[in-house]
């Protein structure tokens, strides 16, 4: 299980903190590249971009490492998006941590543009194509394994959604990171209580998480995806937890942090008025 | 029953090799050791077993989950090895066909899988004969896709596959595989060879049906017919250039394939004609629009059309 950062390539690397302020000051500058992203095409997934933003901002700069001047560094940690159309949501964690330009991300969406709204491999720091749900974790499995094999200290951490834990695949793969006791291997499972169709608990119930996750041989754990100290500290369990893959369900608000989008959560894909973008922008602005 | 069930295409072949595909992957294992094993619960009945036992650390059991075998195989390739996964065609191509559409062919991971049970090489009915995985792997972009006829082949084109990099399909000859080319042959990813030319009619087999078109060649041979036989392995890609080359010389065609007569490579080679504009007279010959009964190995191939006499006749046919 790797330590905190240290060796020569730590100054390569994305520099990791455990200070709330600095935390909270990345998902602010994240949420704002989501805004500016969604308002630029009029629409998009800008509810799960805002959403994630907390639980990616504690993944990239309180864990993750990646060096961003060498995208491919064989030893870095491998962040593995499932759903691909969080893409809004790592695009803006990507740019905030220098491994892609800020100014890029007004190409969000555009036709030609390598920041596809679902995001494509071929775009630097996209570890794998998501957006076919539930390949996510079966590729995470193969990667642990093979960075294991290799003996390279490093972790994979996987974002999958809820929905995503009806995909009979999910569970394939959870019966595997078990059995290999890959525990360098971290599902983060983002329950935003909200898929295409309407609420999981509507479509196809996948509840009791966490028992389920637990009975499948995963040492599993159920935060606030807005609570940082929580998600540090689920963070911090996992290093003093071996011989089991880690589990985080981290229980997330749609279009946290813009009140207008909030109250609108039970929307997949929020379609927003060209006036809103403003209001939008100063709600962000007022939350603490 | 059982036992012709069980089985391989053996059956009264002078020569034989046992696991070429395992032993093959053992020897590029030893001078490469990028590449990795995988199997979901049928290690013993793919001949990874062989590679299992010499390098027992770089060997995962997926168990029974055929998306996690594909998923885990494109991670795996992802970290730089060369995974080679390996199930039977029905399960490869039914239960993880977006896992090799998506994770393996778009993603362009370096994965090989190798499929076992191609077309009527099982007893076992529609639920193991893997009758369409041809057309189904030929539609996926950037897949290269490869259909050995016997044990050399089986051997060669495991070790070209562990060099090349993409993704890859092979069909599986496994167990006691007869030895039925030339020693001297050579195989290529992409590319065709021309085993016996002739110019009356010719044969293009791909797989195992190779072996009975050099059956069928002989037979005309015999009775003053001169017969081409062109071996196409790969299906994808395609060697358009020899094939177009073969058609435009010898337009009397028979095509020969363990596979459902459409979307394999009856198609492609009609796909070609039209492309070129080459006036052929084409007689397909392989599995009909059915799923097969189970049975023993002869009786299939003699219930569905795929016995040398069968190509014998479908020759005939086109001479008319």
């Amino acid at each position: 299980m790797p330590a905190a950062p240290s060796g020569p390539a730590t100054s390569e690397m994305i520099p990791l903190t455990r200070d709330l302020t600095a935390l909270r000051a990345h998902a602010k500058a994240m949420r704002r590249h989501v805004l500016r992203m969604a308002e630029i095409v009029g629409q998009g997934y800008v509810g799960q971009g805002l959403g994630i933003a907390d639980v990616l901002a504690a993944v990239y700069f309180s864990e993750l490492r990646t060096r961003p001047a060498e995208p491919t560094w064989p030893d870095r940690d491998r962040f593995v998006l499932s759903i691909g159309h969080y893409a809004i949501g790592l695009y803006a964690a990507l740019a905030e941590a220098g491994i892609i330009p800020v100014e890029e991300l007004s190409t969000y969406g555009a036709d030609g543009s390598r920041l596809e709204m679902s995001a494509p491999e071929t775009t630097t720091g996209v570890e794998m194509t998501g957006g076919s749900l539930g390949h996510g974790l079966t590729q995470s499995v193969g990667m642990a394994l093979g960075l294991r094999l290799q003996g390279r200290d490093a972790r994979v951490f996987n974002l999958l959604s809820d929905g995503e834990c009806q995909e009979g695949s999910t569970w394939e793969a959870a019966l595997a990171g078990a059995h290999h006791q890959l525990d360098h291997l971290i599902a983060l499972i983002d329950c935003n209580n909200q898929q295409a169709d309407g609420a999981p608990s509507k479509v196809m119930g996948i509840e009791p998480l966490h028992e389920k996750w637990a009975a499948f041989g995963w040492h599993t754990q159920r935060v606030n995806g807005h609570d940082f100290p929580a998600l540090l500290a689920a963070f911090a369990q996992i290093r003093t937890t071996p011989g089991k893959p880690h589990a985080i369900v981290v229980d997330t608000l749609m279009g946290r942090g813009v009140k207008a989008f909030e109250e609108r959560e039970k929307n997949h894909f929020i379609r927003v008025a060209p006036e809103e973008w403003s209001l939008a922008n100063r709600q962000l602005e007022e939350t603490a | 029953m059982t036992g012709n069930i069980l089985t391989s295409d053996a059956a009264g072949a002078a020569k034989t090799e046992t696991a070429p595909f395992g032993h093959a992957l053992v020897r590029a294992g030893e001078t490469d050791t990028r590449i990795v094993g995988l199997t979901a619960d049928l290690g013993k009945y793919t001949d990874i077993h062989v590679f299992a036992d010499k390098f027992p650390t770089r060997f995962f059991q997926m168990g029974m989950a055929e998306q996690s075998l594909i998923g885990a195989a494109c991670g795996l390739a992802r970290t730089g090895l060369v995974p080679f996964a390996t199930t039977y065609c029905v399960f490869a191509t039914r239960r993880a066909y977006d896992f090799i559409a998506i994770g393996a062919a778009l993603g362009r991971a370096n994965v090989k899988i190798i499929a076992g049970l191609p077309g009527l090489t099982t007893g076992y009915g529609g639920t193991h004969q893997g009758i369409e995985d041809l057309a189904l792997m030929r539609s996926i972009p950037g897949l290269t896709v490869i259909d050995p006829c016997d044990a050399i082949e089986t051997a060669q084109a495991t070790a070209a596959i562990a060099q090349h990099d993409g993704p890859v399909y092979m069909r599986l000859l496994r167990g006691v595989v007869p030895v039925t080319l030339e020693a001297d042959y050579k195989f290529e990813i992409g590319k065709a060879r021309l085993l016996v030319d002739g110019a009356d009619v010719a044969f293009i087999s791909t797989g195992l049906m190779t072996t009975r078109a050099l059956e069928a060649a002989r037979t005309l041979a015999a009775s003053g017919v001169k017969a081409a036989v062109l071996h196409v392995s790969t299906l994808k890609p395609f060697d358009r250039a020899a094939v177009a080359a073969l058609l435009a010389r010898v337009p009397r065609i028979v095509t020969a394939e363990n596979h459902f007569i459409t979307g394999g490579l009856a198609s492609a080679v009609a796909d070609l004609a039209v492309d070129e504009r080459l006036p052929i007279h084409l007689k397909r010959v392989g599995i009909p629009d059915v799923f097969c009964e189970s049975g023993s190995l002869p009786y299939l191939a003699e219930r569905y059309g795929l016995t040398a006499a069968h190509l014998v006749s479908a020759a005939q046919e086109v001479l008319r």
